[in-house]
């Protein structure tokens, strides 16, 4: 039953690329084009662009993305088991309990680890 | 050999595919249109200021010009970007708000992709808008834009993950991923609504998909008295125009969900319907889903005119050493819930 829908949704995908495309190119048409050397430069508050903004980034940002990562494969595994919670009673409760038990620790670890102060 | 008396029917079933599309483009548009006039008149009222009152009766035309303006406008591209990236990111940002309308139930019929895993797509796709924003930031090769793309990468990580927590919640309430049986659910007025029994979580969600679509006071990736504009700092012209509205977009439909996940969807909040005739009942719902839709809007600008921005790393602080927990707690404390009332 379900099956037909994500034809659906691979059309719907399709659409609104395509919408934002029309926007575009219509756009493209109709503005007016007066190229200018000083148009091309890089905005920076009217001051003369020192340098490439292309930099070593900090690494707390990779951090995040780390804890990040743990979590969200986490909140992936507590989809199916949320869907038949129902149908499984006490076992998928204790289940459950456990699993986001060692996930508190993990996040409790990190945390005493000072991983989630940003400076 | 060939029949060319079409019939109604006929024509129907040839309209018939096309009308989703169109009715979501058409509602994106609207919705944007009117809600962008909504959030200037009401920020002056909160202010004590006029708003738009130029174009058209009371400013009412005021968005319209803005949108043919930004048509019009000449789309300025630096010479240090690069090209390809930098055009593709608009519609990175707002192709995934767009499908995300295809999702919504509006009323009980009208929604144009009813999928088994509705929900969890309504997530997938929501992500898919930061990979845009970095994208726009990193092309731009403007610092600003780098600041403001990775800052808002960051935060949309950081607030990603107590989001889809406090939606597992619904989920065991529901016992689905699909809409409308998460709304069907709680079908029986306004007790049986999912805010009851996981109010934390209805809390942590709403704090959460403010963040998500960076408004105040989680917008500091486009804090203007530091970065200028953020993100969309070195864009012009329709490029900008389609990252203001997928914005936009995005604000009307995380209403959208709140109130489907947690306030009960398009279903009335008396237990029953007004109206006892087929037809009218499906106005009678969109009815009651714009109502609740429009009052979650209005207290978002409300919070825009009242808090001031936090610091980013008050920010980080915030989603992972207070949402996180709280979310966690509240999907044990609902899931408990459940079980009990199985026994």
């Amino acid at each position: 039953m379900y099956i037909q829908g994500y034809w659906i949704l691979v059309a719907f995908i399709g659409f609104s690329v395509a919408f934002a495309c029309a926007a575009l190119v219509m756009s493209w048409i109709v503005q007016p084009k007066a190229p200018g050397k000083f148009k091309e430069k890089t905005y920076e508050c009217g001051m003369q662009p020192f340098g490439d903004s292309r930099i070593q980034f900090d690494v707390k940002y990779y951090l995040y993305a780390l804890l990040f990562l743990i979590f969200d494969i986490e909140a992936v595994f507590l989809f199916p088991w949320a869907v038949v919670y129902n149908k499984l009673g006490l076992f998928a409760l204790v289940e459950a309990l456990i699993f986001i038990g060692i996930l508190v620790i993990g996040l409790v670890y990190a945390w005493k680890k000072d991983a989630l102060k940003w400076e | 050999m060939f029949d060319l008396s079409f019939t109604l029917n006929d024509i129907f079933a040839f309209i018939w595919p096309v009308i989703p599309f169109i009715g979501v483009a058409a509602l994106l548009v609207f919705v944007v249109i009117f809600l962008v006039l909504m959030e200037r008149k009401v920020l002056a009222w909160l202010t004590i200021r006029k708003g738009p009152n130029r174009v058209g009766p009371g400013g009412w035309l005021q968005t319209f010009a803005d949108a043919i303006k930004l048509l019009f406008k000449e789309d300025i591209m630096s010479s240090e970007t690069n090209k390809i990236l930098f055009t593709l990111a608009p519609i990175v940002v707002f192709a995934p708000v767009m499908v995300i309308y295809g999702l919504m139930p509006f009323t009980e019929h009208l929604v144009a992709i009813n999928l088994a895993v509705g929900l969890f797509l309504v997530f997938a796709l929501s992500s898919l808008t930061t990979v845009g924003i970095v994208l726009a930031g990193w092309s731009s090769n403007n610092k600003y834009s780098l600041l403001g793309g990775m800052r808002s990468a960051a935060q949309a990580i950081s607030y990603e993950i107590p989001l889809v927590i406090a939606v597992l919640s619904i989920a065991v309430l529901a016992g689905s991923l699909n809409m409308i049986d998460i709304v069907k659910a709680q079908g029986g007025g306004i007790f049986t609504w999912n805010m009851w029994p996981a109010f934390i979580g209805f809390i942590v969600l709403f704090i959460c998909c403010i963040a998500e679509v960076n408004r105040i006071p989680f917008d500091l990736p486009e804090a203007e008295s530091e970065l200028v504009s953020g993100y969309n700092t070195e864009y012009s012209g329709m490029k900008f125009a389609l990252f203001f509205l997928a914005e936009y977009a995005a604000m009307f439909i995380i209403s959208v969900l709140i109130v489907t996940l947690f306030l009960g969807g398009y279903t009335s909040p008396l237990g029953f319907y007004l109206t006892q005739i087929p037809a009218l009942i499906h106005i009678e719902q969109a009815f009651w889903l714009v109502a609740k839709v429009y009052t979650i809007i209005f207290t978002i600008i409300w919070i825009r005119a009242t808090l001031p921005r936090l610091r980013a790393d008050q920010l980080m602080a915030f989603s992972w050493k207070f949402l996180l927990p709280m979310a966690l707690g509240n999907l044990v404390i609902v899931s408990v819930i459940k079980f009990l009332g199985q026994l």
